[in-house]
């Protein structure tokens, strides 16, 4: 039953130079779009509470609108039109990276948007009292109570973006998932090449998500 | 740029267009493709929903069983497992590496191994949305089923589930909206759903803008319409004067 499988098969030096390429394409895939979606995603957030109209319609709707797609299509979306937007081709991998930073910010502005209203009104009032500006406030009072609240949930979002960086397969970018793919076909071992991959994929985020659960109790503000 | 929906009215292998742009006698146009492939997003992420309620709630129930610490942990190790490894991962393993190792299961239609990949993943997020719907629940809960003298299946079955249940429906209802999107990753093993029919309509009629929008656009309607469903769902089995919280959450 097991008989043809042969993991074994598969050595370091045969592995490395299709493997390695796409890893470091994943993680840096995951650290950009972590940092950029939370950049974009705050001001994003910002924007919802603001109290302007203006501000709060266009934020809200790019936030549902990117939240009820799913990301295979959002990434054929911008694979199909930055090229037409920027008048050249561009790489399925630089394509890949615009694409996440511009689907996670939505995702990570829920979290900051749930953690700046976590923080207690009164708290808000206090800065104003003080003669705080907005800005003051933000920076100075709820700003850093509200990512302290979130870091446990922005470490969680980023093993999910971390998972999703493999559906760049969609546009054909060289990630992970890929180089264990062309490592299985060009060696004439795709099933313990997907094998593989899959048990990567799992070390990974269980790490990281045993690394989460420390943190979550490391972190927390108590009241 | 000029919309061009009139490419929907072209049948898929002539590229002549039919008048009234439903194919008929075994002609298929765009628009008769679109359908299909909306069936099939639909029909897959609803299995795979059936798949993924019915094993969540049994993983999910089971981790927070008193007294039996060897299946909580295998409830504990069966959400690490399917939680960790991505949906596209999963979907592989279950296409390829599956049949690979056991034979027999190169029977079975690849639609079925989606379903149950797909199924699977999200049944390790239901299973936790379950066991934290359980164990919001006061310890009282349990101890005056106890006291009322239910064995284990009876506090869980009339005591502990009916409300932990109801606490679940908001977290489950995204849980449905995800499988939708989710279901989208089975373009990769060429089942004919939305995401599949995007790519491959895009290419054979050059018109990618219109087809990507149309599938685009099912994909948010069926969101939404489960988003509705649930919302019914929820409004029909509230508790009067019991309310559900909410919490801070991410996730697809």
């Amino acid at each position: 039953m097991l008989g043809s499988l042969d993991i074994s098969f598969f050595s370091w030096d045969l592995l490395a130079p299709f493997v390695i390429k796409g890893f470091y394409f994943s993680i840096w895939l995951t650290i950009v779009a972590t940092i950029g979606g939370i950049v974009l995603g705050t001001v994003l957030a910002l924007m919802r509470l603001s109290g302007k109209t203006f501000l709060e319609v266009p934020a809200a709707a790019y936030v549902n609108t990117m939240r009820s797609i799913p990301l295979v299509m959002v990434l054929l979306w911008f694979f199909l039109l930055i090229p037409f937007a920027i008048g050249r081709p561009i790489g399925a991998e630089m394509s890949a990276v615009i694409t996440f930073i511009a689907f996670e910010a939505a995702y990570f502005s829920e979290i900051v948007r749930a953690g700046i209203q976590s923080i207690p009104r009164g708290q808000v009032n206090a800065g104003y009292a003080l003669g705080m500006t907005y800005g003051q406030n933000m920076k100075l009072i709820i700003l850093p109570q509200a990512f302290r609240n979130m870091l446990p949930v922005f470490l969680t979002q980023t093993i999910i973006l971390f998972q999703d960086t493999s559906l760049v397969y969609a546009i054909g970018a060289y990630d992970m998932l890929k180089g264990f793919e062309t490592a299985g076909k060009n060696l004439g071992r795709p099933i313990e090449a997907y094998l593989l991959a899959a048990v990567l994929y799992f070390l990974m985020c269980l790490a990281l998500s045993k690394f989460v659960r420390l943190i979550q109790n490391k972190v927390q503000i108590i009241r | 740029m000029a919309w061009n929906w009139q490419v929907f009215c072209r049948e898929t292998t002539t590229g002549e267009t039919v008048v009234g742009c439903f194919g008929r006698g075994g002609d298929e146009t765009y628009l008769n493709w679109i359908v299909t492939a909306w069936g099939w997003t639909l029909g897959v992420a609803l299995c795979a929903l059936v798949v993924a309620l019915v094993t969540g709630l049994i993983v999910g129930t089971v981790r927070t069983l008193p007294n039996s610490p060897w299946l909580v942990r295998l409830g504990n190790a069966w959400v690490e497992l399917f939680r960790n490894i991505p949906i596209l991962v999963q979907i592989f393993l279950w296409y390829f590496v599956i049949p690979g190792i056991f034979p027999v299961m190169k029977q079975v239609p690849s639609v079925v191994l989606v379903v149950i990949a797909l199924g699977l993943f999200t049944s390790a997020r239901v299973a936790e949305q379950v066991r934290a719907g359980i164990q919001a629940l006061p310890r009282g809960q349990r101890y005056a089923g106890m006291a009322l003298g239910l064995n284990t299946w009876q506090t869980y079955r009339y005591v502990l589930l009916p409300m932990a249940l109801r606490i679940v429906i908001p977290p489950l209802t995204s849980e449905s909206m995800n499988i939708v999107k989710n279901s989208s990753v089975a373009f990769a093993v060429s089942i004919a759903e939305l995401t599949f029919f995007a790519r491959q309509s895009g290419e054979e009629t050059s018109a990618p803008v219109e087809m990507y929008l149309a599938a685009t656009v099912l994909y948010a309607i069926s969101a939404f319409a489960i988003n509705r469903v649930m919302g019914v769902i929820e409004r029909r089995s509230r508790v009067p004067g019991f309310v559900a919280a909410g919490g801070m959450g991410g996730g697809h």
